[in-house]
């Protein structure tokens, strides 16, 4: 078991015939049971060529009903990735990992809107983010594979390479991972930290989980009090906030990065997952040990 | 990418938000001949800079005559505008704008941003005019009304109306007021802004209801489709720094310690200034050199961070996940040879190639600091820059 992808999981690629795409894309393919995993392309320009025997499709629906596909990954230019992300969810995949930087805000705001308004049950991850892994089974997204271990420790994070951190001192640790979701730095977007602990809360084969956050919004907040209240003795979590160090009004990199008005500061975060029961530190480079005392 | 209050001033009127007949300015004579073709007898001159809380700090004044206009001008043309956005330095003002003077009877705040939570746009209204709205959020938050805007309907008579009238808009001028809200509404979403602010929005003595101040900002990944609003752009108000930096798609920004950190990704880079102060010193910018770090950028990195004469030593922090170390490491031994490096540099490295690029740094001859993991590395840097 795992969360949200898993060796059978059917994948379409929307945008496989870009640069980017294409690199990750076989990279993605060359990771455990990618071969089988990877199974479509889209690109109406395309439709009926392919790209490392992968076939290429005109349409994400025509994707799923050549090749069962149930979830896409997207590699999409950002002016045309929230129409992208669309396809995917009136096409009724369960799952778009949208890997996307730079989506215009207010093209997210009208997408979700629009999810939310005729009732969608696709799960959006990102946009603006490294992807999902689950170890020794599928990776689908940026992140470098060979790093992880299979195992039994979640990790959600907004950040890229500090999920790499993260990872990487489990892995050293050999405490493996169950399922890593990089949920992406954008202020709108799909899968919160809240929505990823509950995922993993309910997942057998997860035993503790790591969550990292970064200054800007409240979802970290959002988690830890829901986690207080609902699951608090279920299984530790353990966190880090990146921003200590950050100024107001500026944003760091991450479209969301930005302490405004006051709030989202990283202490402020800290403070309250402390007082919800989930042990924090503020070296990040001991978030893998931390997570080892609470097992 | 911010605006000046004149240059969203415009934006507005095109949305059909009443604002006072104004000319902006770039010398004193063209203050003069400003005031005089707006004609009145009382005229304000505001220095136009990207940061707020421009009165406090001497930039807005009332002028009851010509002579006063003159005057007013020459003193805020050129002055180094300090204001609690702008930091102790001060931001120097380069043009003005010259306004005919308003009859206030009433100050009142309204802004727009995206809420996170609701994913959608949020109106804040408040009868508290002219105030830090973060005060009043702070101080008196039952003070501020919020309305989160439907996408599809847009912000409704009824919510512009109500708004209104929480917000002590008279009765008479209630519909000028929705024509304000829905303006404002409208521009910022027509516009792809990240933060739309009328502060104050006056009712006038007359009844009429105008915006004294418009604070615009937009959002950076949505220029592509804004041309009008990328030809605003004001270079002087931006740090030479950043703007360097976003040409060659770094993510910078300066900050006030003396440590240089060069880091891939934005999270990790805000982690390593963190530890760096977890370690007693401070940094001197965030840097972010993305996924695709070359060797070009990388010693780009390099010269911005050496440009400033607060570094005395540099941090690089990469976890090259898919992006080889071996590539980094040559990208860094480049950069110290080009930029000749003079301050300790300590690197810490991991992913692919991570042997090969130790290798590479050990043997380029230069005074590298290896480190294995991050804490060691801040622990070292600190260590060598206060040694």
């Amino acid at each position: 078991m795992s969360i949200l992808i898993n060796k059978d999981t059917r994948v379409v690629t929307q945008g496989i015939t870009g640069k980017t795409g294409q690199f990750h894309t076989k990279m993605c393919k060359d990771y455990a049971n990618g071969a089988n995993c990877f199974v479509a392309g889209v690109n109406p320009k395309k439709a009926g060529e392919s790209f490392e025997d992968i076939p290429i499709y005109a349409t994400v629906k025509e994707a799923k009903q050549q090749q069962g596909v149930n979830a896409s990954v997207i590699y999409v230019p950002p002016p045309f990735a929230a129409a992208a992300i669309w396809e995917a969810v009136e096409a009724d995949l369960d799952l778009v990992i949208c890997i996307t930087e730079g989506i215009p805000v207010r093209d997210m705001v009208a997408l979700k809107d629009r999810m939310a308004r005729e009732n969608r049950k696709t799960v959006l991850c990102g946009p603006n983010c490294p992807g999902i892994i689950t170890p020794d089974e599928i990776k689908i997204g940026i992140m470098p594979g060979h790093i992880h271990k299979k195992g039994r420790i979640g990790v959600v994070s907004r950040s890229g390479t500090l999920t790499y951190e993260a990872v990487g001192q489990l892995s050293d640790l050999d405490l493996g991972q169950s399922t890593a979701v990089g949920i992406g730095g954008d202020p709108v977007n799909g899968l919160k930290h809240k929505d990823v602990l509950e995922l993993f809360m309910n997942d057998p084969d997860t035993d503790a989980v790591i969550m990292i956050g970064e200054i800007g919004g409240s979802d970290e907040e959002a988690a830890a009090e829901w986690y207080s209240s609902e699951c608090r003795n279920k299984k530790p979590v353990v966190g880090f906030i990146a921003g200590v160090t950050a100024p107001a009004g500026k944003r760091m990199g991450h479209a969301g990065a930005i302490i405004s008005g006051g709030k989202g500061t990283a202490q402020e975060k800290l403070e309250v997952m402390e007082a919800c029961g989930i042990r924090t530190t503020k070296n990040p480079a001991e978030m893998g040990k931390l997570l080892k005392t609470v097992l | 990418m911010k605006i000046h209050e004149y240059q969203g001033k415009e934006i507005l009127r095109k949305f059909g938000v009443a604002t006072p007949r104004g000319v902006p300015c770039f010398s004193v004579d063209e203050a003069v001949k400003a005031a005089e073709s707006l004609g009145g007898k009382v005229w304000v001159v505001k220095a136009q800079i990207h940061a707020g809380g421009r009165g406090k700090g001497g930039g807005v004044k009332v002028a009851k005559s010509l002579d006063e206009v003159k005057s007013y001008a020459g003193q805020i043309l050129g002055m180094q505008l300090k204001t609690h956005q702008t930091g102790p330095e001060g931001q120097q003002v380069r043009r003005l704008l010259v306004e005919e003077g308003a009859d206030i009877k009433k100050e009142l705040y309204v802004g727009m941003v995206v809420d996170r939570v609701t994913q959608r746009v949020c109106l804040m209204a408040s009868s508290e005019g002219g105030m830090d709205i973060e005060e009043v959020a702070a101080h008196t938050p039952e003070k501020i009304h919020k309305v989160f805007v439907d996408p599809v309907a847009g912000l409704t008579d009824t919510e512009a109306d109500a708004t209104c009238r929480q917000i002590g808009v008279p009765e008479s001028a209630v519909i000028q007021g929705r024509a304000v809200l829905q303006g404002l509404y409208q521009a910022f979403w027509d516009t792809d802004a990240s933060l739309a602010e009328i502060n104050p929005l006056i009712v006038t003595g007359d009844g009429r209801v105008v915006a004294l101040d418009a604070k615009m900002n937009f959002d950076s990944n949505a220029l592509f489709r804004h041309e009008d609003i990328v030809a605003m752009r004001d270079l002087d108000e931006e740090d030479p720094a950043e703007v360097e930096a976003s040409k060659f798609d770094l993510s910078y920004i300066s900050l006030d310690g003396n440590i240089g950190c060069l880091v891939n990704g934005a999270g990790l880079a805000m982690a390593t200034m963190d530890t760096i102060k977890l370690f007693g010193a401070e940094p001197a910018n965030f840097l972010d050199v993305g996924g695709g770090a070359t060797t070009e950028k990388v010693t780009e990195a390099f010269k911005l961070m050496l440009a400033n004469p607060k570094v005395k030593g540099i941090l690089v922090n990469i976890f090259g996940g898919i992006m080889r170390c071996d590539t980094i490491a040559d990208g860094v031994v480049a950069a110290a040879r080009e930029t000749h490096l003079s301050v300790p540099l300590v690197v810490r490295m991991r992913g692919t190639n991570e042997d090969l690029g130790k290798q590479i740094l050990k043997d380029s001859g230069l005074p590298i600091i290896a480190a294995s993991d991050m804490a060691d590395a801040a622990q070292k840097i600190v260590a060598a820059v206060n040694g």
